[in-house]
């Protein structure tokens, strides 16, 4: 890929900034989603949730699915490949999708290598759980990170988690002295020039949204002020009692994340939120797929 | 001379860092008692179209605002943001403060893969444009100045107080078009 390209892609996904991708299963959802003012939507056949519930293997959505969902909405549709499935990929691309999203919420395909996505010309975003996972993600042609949280449960606890760990290493690359990258560089298991970089912006070089777990305006505040620069909302809407209302409700959330009394205004009479399962009780972490 | 930036979604902190390089103040408008602030310009920044005008009216925005831009208020938009400013949109029943007299295309040369740089005019001046998922303007009124096009395809006008591009001057090192702005906000 051209660096023009790739300088392309990071900027698409700095248009999304402040702005919830909502994840769709139909362009009914899709109308919904974009209605209540998602900044993008997400193409898939099953929510997290139900993939969680159905198990087996989950795939790359029918190509159809696709194509109905870019036909209904105007803004960008994202869908999903297995880790390591280049040809899923590769289909993706043929379909002009907007980003891919090569996810762990799906059944890898390969349990060493990731996709090479500099070899494309379409935009990647990729789930992270720290700053090495980010980077190494960032070095194979990633535009776009996001945490990786745990998908389907409607537990916020680890996309937290995820999202403190990576601020924190930030943190602590930023105030080395520029002779200790070195050594950081190896033990973080990423290029050097990459992390120079985390080094000089004491941020990610690439947009980094929130994702996996999300189901409250609270949820959604909560990741923006512990540095996530947008959200994705996966089971939390479309599992929810109403959610055309809950949907922008998380979109005002992130907008007015510093603003407690509009939060307290919004989370008002929202109806059932997913029901949710505790870390502890889940039996497929989704999360530690793909390192 | 102080800036209200729309920061409801999208870029606008790309926006934020031209005005500090410029050294010109600034702050962001995200909800209505943002807007008891003075501001001498507005910016309308790059984002989703359908995003911010659902906030904007969510958050009871979008009438004060239009109001402002009608009594002269100088305001920027691009992309997304010339979008809102538009009378009518050509493949989009969705529109917005439809202030200024040009017809536009949305997403109008195709998916992100179609998304491109290129050097061109603005005015008389060469700066680097970038396009994302860019609207064009396909038609302008008669009191519309065009500032920007190739292949006859319009690229930034100007109405009044309005100033539109569809191309992402915030994203680029070129101050060329803010610069622009702030002459107009200066000679009002």
């Amino acid at each position: 890929m051209d660096k023009t390209r790739y300088e392309l892609n990071k900027e698409l996904a700095q248009m999304l900034k402040g702005g919830v991708i909502m994840d769709v299963t139909n362009a009914e959802q899709a109308k919904i989603a974009e209605a209540a003012g998602a900044c993008a939507v997400m193409a898939l056949e099953r929510i997290p949730a139900d993939i969680r519930k159905v198990g087996g293997v989950s795939r790359m959505s029918d190509p159809r699915l696709i194509k109905e969902i870019q036909a209904a909405v105007t803004i960008p549709v994202m869908a999903k490949v297995r880790i390591g499935h280049f040809v899923e990929a590769e289909i993706l691309e043929a379909l002009e999708i907007d980003y891919i999203d090569e996810s762990e919420v799906l059944s890898p395909a390969d349990d060493i290598y990731h996709i090479d996505k500099a070899n494309f010309k379409v935009p990647f975003v990729c789930g992270a759980k720290n700053l090495g996972e980010a980077l190494r993600r960032i070095a194979e042609g990633a535009s776009m990170i996001r945490t990786k949280g745990e998908p389907g449960t409607g537990d916020i606890i680890q996309a937290v988690r995820h999202m403190r760990l990576i601020q924190s290493e930030i943190r602590r690359v930023s105030s080395m002295r520029e002779d200790e990258l070195y050594e950081a560089a190896k033990q973080f298991q990423v290029p050097l020039d990459l992390l120079k970089q985390v080094h000089e912006l004491g941020k990610l070089p690439v947009v980094n949204f929130a994702a996996g777990g999300v189901a409250t305006p609270a949820d959604a505040a909560l990741m923006m002020k512990l540095g996530a620069e947008g959200v994705f909302v996966g089971s939390g809407i479309f599992k929810s009692g109403d959610p055309a209302k809950r949907a922008a409700a998380i979109v005002q959330a992130v907008t007015n994340f510093n603003d407690s009394a509009l939060l307290a205004k919004i989370s008002e009479n929202l109806g059932e939120a997913m029901v949710g399962i505790n870390e502890e009780e889940i039996n497929l972490l989704m999360a530690q797929r793909g390192e | 001379m102080t800036i209200g930036l729309l920061a409801l979604q999208g870029a606008f902190i790309e926006h934020e860092k031209v005005l500090q390089s410029l050294g010109v103040d600034y702050f962001e408008i995200r909800q209505l008692s943002d807007l008891s602030k003075k501001m001498d310009g507005l910016i309308l920044p790059g984002g989703e179209s359908t995003a911010m005008g659902k906030l904007l009216k969510d958050l009871e925005l979008f009438s004060p605002l239009r109001k402002m831009i009608e009594d002269g208020l100088p305001v920027f938009g691009t992309c997304a943001g010339l979008i809102l400013l538009a009378k009518t949109l050509e493949n989009d029943s969705r529109i917005f403060f439809q202030t200024m007299d040009i017809t536009v295309k949305r997403n109008a040369f195709g998916r992100q893969l179609a998304s491109f740089m290129k050097l061109d005019f603005f005015g008389d001046k060469e700066i680097p444009m970038i396009f994302i998922r860019a609207p064009y303007i396909h038609s302008v009124g008669a009191n519309v100045q065009v500032l920007s096009s190739f292949d006859g395809l319009i690229l930034a006008a100007r109405e009044k107080n309005m100033l539109v591009t569809a191309y992402h001057p915030e994203l680029t090192k070129d101050t060329t078009v803010h610069q622009y702005f702030l002459e107009m906000i200066k000679n009002r």
